[in-house]
């Protein structure tokens, strides 16, 4: 990763911080409704795979989606205004946290449906593929996914089609409140690439250049039409599955642990000591991403309501084919 | 105009829209080297190749949602079914996803996209081969539903439904396959949603019916007339969005309204015309709308039980008199 690169994907991993943190702290002061999943600790995978996609290529992310979207270029003013189910959000208020999407920017949205993102960047690939273009589609998900049918049905088309498709599981060891290795078969999941016929990778998900070496191999291969990859980065939340989350299921220590493990504290410290950026730049940078957020949330506080005269627009598409 | 069997007429729409729009390719199981089980999509791998014409693995929530990433991203793709009984394994797919993904995107996306396939009753396949699956797809928004039930409204009503930017519920049924009739060779006729067809013309008693039961309430008409009664018979075609002007429009002048269907009578689509009727037409109405539809009970598997489910002729012909006070 050149300098250039670490500075992007740092970038983005602080501003997908700091709107996370935002948004809870609008949750707890009433000024969100409804569900706010926020991936705080999980910032290197969104952001690194991001910063190596193209404009044109896509994604689809979950519920715990903002970093994703960010990741694919999505501006938090927008992003925010959604939170709050403004008119200026990037769904106009109709989708809210869990279902941020922007097309044409390539984000497929976000989707509230464990495991029901995966086939839709699936068809992105085959359209693609289709199309005969070398765009690649990217699927974010968690470990809870990997045991969903749809997982399964999706890897194989994939394989079997060999699809410019990259399947990426985010496993922050928990389906809500579930430990992962409570419910699933195999310790790793990328192992089940093996049943499917593609490469599986486990990689260190809080580190951005674990990461980068995992992703660039498997938009490589699926750009030279070689097919699908599996990447499972191994990473942690902070925060609760939910704001309100009680995390009954988990011990203080073992959340401090993985704090300790935090990807961006790393990152900076690999910067400050190839003298990337100094601590005084480092402080500016937070300076520089708080004033960014601030105003995404004045952006998103001062925008209006949508008219609920316009409830019944856009359940179909009535524009000629 | 040639004379064509209904699932002649649909294969051929498929393929002159292929011909036509290069972003237009279907999905499905047993579509190629067979063309179906029952043969709607005969000889297109021949001429598409198996790239447009894809054999999926038997895994229809899978490529539902390929096909939803793919009509995303700039592609028609048409999904076939070949029991519309199997939607029911891919409804996340279909009605989490297909139906509401514009709306929740705040309109920033569109879906093209056919599912098609055939339901219903006639071939002894027993409970999980022989349903009718319309409701649950008028039921939830997003999608439109068109049932054809001539082989030229077939042919009509799938190129409205390739050439639509919304997901569309195309329900063919297995016992109109071998019905043949003059289809227009236009490769531009195109029967838009939501206008009604009035299969006969009376003015005693409107008898609304869809798919399968528009043959039977013809006959049912036949018998009525001999006694007296001329029935007037509406196909609606598309059951979202209904042509309930035309369907008032007849109730006017018949003052009575038999809705007959072979999905169950229970919480059926018949129950949202009848109400529809009600509300917007009470004034015309000199007697109750009845509803006819499968009894609520799974479709058996012996013909005479299942002809025990479903409405009949005689039915149709009983409650067309119910309506009448005859």
């Amino acid at each position: 990763m050149d300098k250039q690169m670490i500075l992007q994907v740092y970038d983005t991993m602080l501003t997908i911080r700091k709107f996370e943190e935002k948004a809870l702290h609008l949750f707890e002061e009433n000024k969100l409704r409804g569900s706010v999943h926020l991936s705080i600790g999980q910032e290197a995978v969104a952001a690194t795979v991001g910063a190596y996609l193209r404009k044109d290529d896509y994604i689809t992310s979950t519920h715990r989606g903002h970093g994703h979207a960010i990741a694919k270029g999505a501006r938090p003013d927008k992003a925010m205004a959604e939170l709050m189910g403004k008119e200026t959000g990037y769904c106009g208020g109709r989708g809210g946290s869990m279902h941020i999407a922007d097309v044409e920017s390539g984000n497929l949205g976000a989707n509230a449906i464990v495991g029901g993102g995966i086939p839709h960047a699936n068809g992105a690939a085959l359209s693609a593929q289709l199309r005969g273009t070398d765009q690649v589609a990217v699927s974010f998900f968690g470990d809870g996914a990997a045991n969903e049918g749809i997982f399964h049905e999706v890897l194989n088309i994939a394989s079997i089609w060999n699809l410019p498709a990259i399947f990426i599981c985010e496993n922050n060891q928990y389906g809500m409140t579930t430990a992962v290795d409570s419910v699933t078969s195999v310790k790793d999941i990328a192992v089940r690439a093996a049943a499917y016929d593609m490469p599986g990778e486990v990689v260190d998900g809080n580190d951005v250049f674990a990461v980068e070496k995992a992703i660039k191999k498997a938009i490589k291969r699926a750009r030279a039409g070689e097919g699908p990859t599996l990447i499972e980065a191994k990473t942690y939340r902070w925060k609760g599955h939910w704001t309100g989350d009680p995390e009954v299921y988990r011990t203080r220590e073992e959340v401090e642990e993985w704090k300790q493990k935090c990807p961006i504290k790393r990152l900076e410290e690999h910067m400050q000591e190839k003298k990337i950026l100094s601590e005084k730049q480092i402080t500016e940078k937070h300076q520089e991403i708080d004033t960014l957020i601030d105003e995404a949330e004045e952006f998103a506080l001062k925008s209006p309501e949508p008219d609920p005269a316009t409830v019944l627009d856009n359940v179909y598409d009535e524009g000629e084919n | 105009m040639s004379k064509k069997k209904y699932s002649a007429a649909i294969k051929d729409v498929i393929a002159e829209e292929m011909r036509a729009d290069s972003s237009v390719f279907v999905m499905g199981e047993d579509i190629g080297a067979l063309g179906g089980v029952f043969g709607c999509t005969r000889g297109l791998q021949q001429e598409f190749g198996k790239e447009r014409v894809r054999d999926t693995p038997i895994a229809e929530a899978g490529y539902v949602g390929t096909g939803i990433g793919a009509a995303l991203t700039g592609m028609r793709p048409i999904l076939d079914f070949m029991y519309l009984d199997f939607v029911y394994v891919a409804m996340d797919q279909l009605l989490n996803q297909a139906a509401k993904l514009r709306y929740m995107y705040g309109g920033r996306a569109s879906l093209p996209l056919v599912i098609r396939g055939q339901q219903g009753i006639g071939r002894g396949n027993a409970g999980t081969h022989s349903q009718s699956v319309e409701a649950f797809f008028t039921h939830i928004p997003g999608f439109k539903v068109a049932m054809p039930s001539t082989a030229s409204d077939a042919a009509g009503l799938l190129r409205t439904a390739i050439r639509d930017n919304n997901p569309v519920m195309f329900i063919e049924h297995k016992a109109l396959y071998a019905t043949s009739e003059e289809v227009p060779d236009d490769p531009e006729f195109a029967i838009p949603f939501g206008q009604a067809a009035v299969r006969r013309q009376g003015k005693d008693v409107t008898i609304i019916a869809t798919s399968l039961m528009v043959g039977r309430a013809l006959e049912a008409a036949e018998k009525l007339a001999a006694e007296g009664i001329e029935a007037e018979v509406i196909d609606p075609r598309t059951l979202l969005p209904l042509d309930l002007d035309t369907l008032l429009h007849s109730i006017e002048k018949t003052g009575r309204a038999v809705v007959v269907h072979e999905a169950h009578k229970n919480n059926g689509v018949g129950a949202e015309i009848a109400s529809q009727i009600m509300e917007s037409g009470f004034k015309y109405l000199d007697a109750p709308v009845v509803r006819l539809g499968a009894k609520p009970c799974t479709l058996p598997f012996s013909l005479v039980l299942e002809n025990a489910v479903v409405p009949g002729v005689e039915d149709i012909h009983t409650a067309a008199k119910q309506v009448c006070y005859k």
